[in-house]
């Protein structure tokens, strides 16, 4: 089966005020099936938030192609954009901001329906807000009379009003407390299950990606530097930082802890990477706990671990096969 | 009813009733538009009417008994007879109306200008943006005197009376577009970066649609100020057109118009040809200006 959305060596640059360039991606590439939730985690500043922007087209890519439905996403025009956005549509961060304050719920949610040209408004909506766990009686009211979770479920019924097939969600929790982040979370696992939804969960926090994600992909410095299926990221992480990201999960002492693949808690050493000054070689080596003499010379290819098909299972660490990684030295 | 309720019960009202000043001068703006507006049935005289006017009654003092005919006027009369209260209900209309007419230009004028400047940016933000810096550099009222003078040069004389009015509110709107881009685009600039609006880029609603649904509603509260405070400067800026002249024609005489008339026989004595016209300008202009800045505290919560 081929996957509903590949995206293939998407690069992003952004100049900067001194005349040079900013790699906020720099060659990611993965697939999205159908039905499929993918998981990008990764610290602030890594890139992942371009990356939801550039796969929506928010920001255009340099190079690099983001193939939807045999069409390359990356280059179309504006009509065959808008077209392309009926099947993505994207939840943000901020249930403040993405919501017009001046606008009814009714308005807000049923503002895609009047774009797109879809008749029974009103039940239309009344059918989201049902679906999203809120009352028609929300149709009239404004986005300031609502909690923070609740505009978030506001904000997923306008995504999802001209039914689309891929949801991007940027961060779409990392605002909220965590009992209602959950609440969230599950709201999106049931849409999934329920439409058939594609979801690309973009967060910093790896406790909240594992809960949903079917696979995941862990950036660092505009860089996947390590995807596959969540399962085996968690039980046998290979790259260096994707363990100490792992380690770094709170868990409840006794019970995870003698099943967990990285059992003691690294702390990297070493600032958050300055994305105007990249490092020689492996972008990770200034802070990498397992480095070794050639890894501020030669840059690590992305390799495929296991399978036969390119993004199955990928790693960019010399010393992925390497098991005495598992621990810091 | 509903929606009058509501009204009355925000923030702004509660912020109004607690606002001696705001109220009073409110008071002052109603009675005086109001006044202007109902003119015809508070005086029996039309004072541009020649028909209505006696030469006989000519400089009455007021509140004094005409000399000739016995006739008691309460702020005089003018050298033709004409009863100075009448000519300042008249001539508030003329003046709120050049001043009304000149804000709303320059709104619509600088909205369409600072909303394209800010939300589509590169050398259309550049272009728009020095005009206004230039335009800057110049009071306004040179502006508004330069606009004036050309558009005499092209009218035909027997025709300039006519469009006399239609160019004062031209050249006070041209001379006043500048603070609207310039608040507008700023808030654009603000909401332009906020997430519903690229969510709404992402429903696939066009530019014209973005910014007239979404971000215009957003900009409208310093709009409604800068709104006001330059109405009293409309107010002025006409006035002191028609002072020096160039502004309201004799023929539909402005308070501005009013007042030139009246320093001409202030060193004769009849003092109150100039000072009523003279301190109904200065009250109107007062109290919309305060109306004016009680609306920018009361819509700026980090003035509070």
């Amino acid at each position: 089966m081929s996957p509903l959305l590949s995206v293939r060596d998407l690069v992003k640059h952004y100049p900067t005020g001194s005349g040079g360039r900013v790699l906020a991606l720099d060659g990611i590439s993965f697939d999205l099936d159908a039905g499929e939730i993918l998981g990008i985690v990764g610290e602030s500043g890594c890139g992942k938030s371009t990356l939801g922007r550039t796969i929506m087209r928010l920001d255009d890519p340099t190079s690099g192609e983001i193939i939807y439905g045999g069409r390359d996403i990356a280059t179309i025009g504006k009509r065959d954009l808008k077209q392309a956005r009926r099947d993505i549509q994207m939840v943000f961060q901020d249930p403040f901001g993405s919501l017009n304050p001046r606008h009814t719920v009714g308005t807000i949610v049923g503002e895609p329906l009047i774009v797109h040209g879809i008749a029974n408004r009103r039940e239309r909506i009344a059918e989201l807000l049902d679906l999203v766990g809120l009352p028609k009686s929300a149709m009239e009211r404004l986005p300031h009379q609502f909690s923070g979770g609740q505009r978030q479920r506001i904000a997923i019924a306008r995504a999802l009003a001209i039914s689309p097939k891929i949801i991007v969600a940027d961060e779409a929790v990392s605002a909220l407390d965590v009992s209602i982040q959950s609440q969230i979370i599950n709201l999106l696992a049931k849409l999934r299950a329920e439409l058939g939804l594609s979801i690309i969960f973009i967060s910093h926090d790896l406790s909240v990606v594992r809960h949903v994600s079917d696979r995941i992909g862990v950036m660092y410095f505009g860089k996947l530097v390590e995807y596959g299926p969540s399962q085996s990221i968690f039980e046998a992480p290979r790259h260096p930082y994707t363990r100490a990201l792992l380690s770094a999960v709170p868990r409840i002492p006794g019970r995870e802890l003698a099943q967990s693949a990285v059992p003691e808690r690294i702390v990297l050493t070493g600032d958050v990477p300055n994305i105007a000054h990249r490092p020689e070689g492996c972008l990770f080596h200034p802070r990498c706990y397992w480095k070794q003499p050639d890894c501020d010379r030669t840059s690590p290819e992305l390799r495929v671990l296991e399978g036969d098909d390119f993004p199955a299972r990928t790693c960019a660490c010399h010393f992925a096969d390497d098991p005495a990684v598992t621990t810091p030295n | 009813m509903e929606a009058i309720a509501r009204a009355l019960d925000s923030d702004l009202a509660y912020r109004f009733r607690r606002s001696p000043v705001a109220m009073l001068a409110a008071l002052v703006v109603v009675l005086l538009i109001g006044s202007s507006v109902f003119a015809p049935l508070i005086t029996s005289q039309n004072p541009f009417d020649p028909g209505s006017l006696n030469l006989m009654n000519g400089f009455s003092e007021p509140m004094q008994p005409n000399q000739f005919t016995g006739e008691t006027f309460v702020l005089g009369t003018d050298d033709q007879g004409r009863d100075v209260f009448a000519t300042i209900l008249y001539g508030m209309r003329i003046s709120l109306f050049v001043g009304f007419s000149a804000v709303i230009f320059a709104m619509v004028l600088g909205v369409t200008l600072g909303l394209l400047s800010g939300y589509v940016g590169g050398r259309t933000d550049t272009i728009i943006m020095r005009i206004a810096d230039i335009q800057l550099t110049f009071p306004a009222i040179l502006v508004a005197l330069l606009i004036f003078g050309v558009a005499k040069g092209i009218t035909p004389p027997d025709r300039r009376d006519e469009v006399a009015i239609w160019v004062l509110i031209i050249a006070i709107g041209l001379s006043e577009w500048v603070q609207f881009a310039r608040v507008v685009r700023g808030a654009t600039l603000v909401e332009k970066s906020k997430e519903y609006v690229q969510a709404a880029r992402l429903i696939g609603r066009s530019p014209v649609a973005i910014m007239v649904r979404h971000i215009l509603p957003n900009t409208l509260s310093p709009v409604l100020v800068i709104a006001t405070i330059s109405l009293a400067l409309a107010i002025i800026a006409e006035a002191t057109l028609s002072f020096l002249g160039v502004g309201a024609p004799p023929t539909q005489p402005s308070l501005g118009t009013l007042i030139r008339i009246g320093q001409e026989f202030l060193f004769s004595g009849e003092w109150w040809i100039l000072f009523f016209p003279a301190m109904t300008l200065l009250a109107l202009a007062l109290s919309v200006n305060l109306l004016g800045d009680w609306l920018r505290d009361a819509l700026n919560p980090k003035l509070r």
